[in-house]
């Protein structure tokens, strides 16, 4: 499929990547223009439940991300993120959802061309996947 | 006052259910007292023929246990959804897909192909698997064709109440008939049991903060008698899981497992047995957390044990 457009939901927290997702923007670093930012106080706000509703809603692949461990505003909020995005990643996986539609990674205020370079690397690997037509489940097999 | 006409079907269920609506005991006299049973598969011989002559809107309440998972299924879903003026999902199989929906980890080609062919113990050197239709020398028969993706009742048609359970303990389901046999019925689309607790706001095990360093299966400990079980490594999910049954499974030692689906204001119960499950895990370190996570041998299918077919996503997306 050569119009495919990949949906992303990225979950940015407040204090490192948005802010990280904003300095991408305020240095022109180029960067794919898939990504929808939902921004949220920190990346242990984000229940695994908002992922899922995400897939449920259209979304092609999904990007929750955080403060590097140890920075976090909230000082635990990022290890939250991860047990509970790790437990998250096993079950999409049981799910059929795979392992490239779906990362936690942590990007830090002063990483906009880490936060390009994420959103690049999972929209080209979500374009090879395809969509994942969550509405379409009477045509999955 | 003329009685009630009440009728109970079966669809894709164990027969569980039938034998909860039973264990209301000499309640069932008060039943039978306010109400005449017009259709129940499993204790009276009415045909689907005769039900099919009632006129629409001729039985005043239907519980309707079990998950629709064939064309029979669906055929009498919608039928009952017709002659009905309340209609029941009784039970979890018809209330989230329950055990029958766990079918929705495969698909039909793989559930069938398991079931008649790989099996260890069957003799098919044919490969024959069911068909939905067939000619024999007497003619043409039938049988319900098997769905892809087991379906809840209410994905099927309009349903009025639901009663959680696997089955429902005799309190709920007296409560749901008591309702009914008043007249003083809740808000339509009112799951019938408590609203905002979870089943440990029945358990009467002692709770601490929760900080675990291992999931452990029920067979490798013997639990300490009064202490949370979660807090001592056993995957309960009754933080996650509606109240209203007692909790007889805790006190018998067993971990919750969620049969009483999501509490009120949660749509995929099984990402918050997740959410709960991790949220406990008394660690930092990236591999040790991924250590403690290999505790949970099963994630999907534990979490989601009652609920896929009600969850967001609904299904597995496996290959053809």
């Amino acid at each position: 499929m050569t119009d495919f457009e990949p949906k992303i939901v990225a979950f940015l927290c407040n204090w490192c990547s948005y802010r990280g997702a904003d300095l991408a923007g305020t240095s022109r670093i180029k960067c794919a223009a898939n990504v929808r930012a939902i921004r949220v106080m920190c990346s242990g706000r984000v229940e695994p439940a908002f992922v899922l509703r995400a897939f449920e809603l259209g979304a092609d692949g999904v990007l929750v991300l955080g403060c590097h461990p140890g920075d976090c505003h909230y000082a635990e909020g990022n290890y939250k993120a991860l047990r509970r995005m790790e437990l998250l990643k096993r079950t999409l996986i049981q799910l059929g959802v795979g392992e490239d539609r779906f990362r936690l990674d942590w990007v830090s205020a002063s990483e906009g061309d880490r936060f390009s370079h994420v959103v690049n690397d999972i929209t080209e690997k979500v374009r090879a996947l395809g969509p994942f037509a969550a509405k379409e489940e009477s045509k999955v097999a | 006052m003329p009685k009630l006409q009440v009728a109970l079907y079966w669809a894709a269920s164990c027969g569980g259910c039938e034998i909860a609506t039973l264990a209301i005991g000499d309640k069932i006299l008060k039943l039978a007292e306010a109400a005449d049973i017009v259709f129940w598969p499993v204790a009276i011989d009415v045909k689907y023929a005769d039900v099919e002559k009632m006129p629409d809107q001729s039985i005043d309440a239907c519980l309707f246990n079990g998950a629709i998972r064939n064309s029979e299924n669906e055929h009498m879903a919608k039928l009952l959804r017709q002659k009905s003026k309340i209609l029941i999902a009784y039970g979890s199989c018809a209330y989230e897909g329950c055990i029958p929906g766990l079918a929705n980890f495969f698909n039909a080609v793989s559930i069938l192909e398991n079931t008649y062919i790989d099996t260890a113990s069957s003799d098919n050197s044919g490969k024959v698997i069911p068909r939905t239709k067939v000619t024999v020398p007497e003619g043409e028969l039938e049988i319900p064709e098997f769905y892809n993706t087991v379906k809840t009742l209410a994905q099927t048609v309009e349903v009025d109440y639901f009663v959680p359970g696997c089955p429902p303990e005799e309190s709920t389901t007296w409560t749901a008939l008591e309702a009914l046999i008043s007249g003083k019925l809740p808000p339509k689309g009112t799951v019938i049991a408590p609203a905002g607790t979870a089943v440990c706001n029945d358990c009467p095990r002692i709770k601490h903060e929760k900080k675990i360093r291992a999931f452990h299966r029920p067979y490798e400990i013997i639990p300490a008698p009064d202490e949370c079980l979660l807090e001592q490594g056993l995957l309960c999910c009754g933080m996650a899981t509606r109240g209203g049954c007692g909790a007889p499974c805790p006190q018998a030692n067993m971990p919750c497992t969620g049969c009483y689906g999501p509490v009120d204001g949660v749509r995929d119960q099984g990402s918050h047995i997740l959410t709960a499950w991790a949220s406990i895990i008394d660690s930092n370190d990236p591999d040790e957390i991924k250590k403690i996570l290999d505790g949970i041998v099963d994630p999907a299918g534990y979490a989601y044990r009652y609920s896929l077919p009600d969850s967001m996503l609904r299904r597995a997306r496996v290959n053809p």
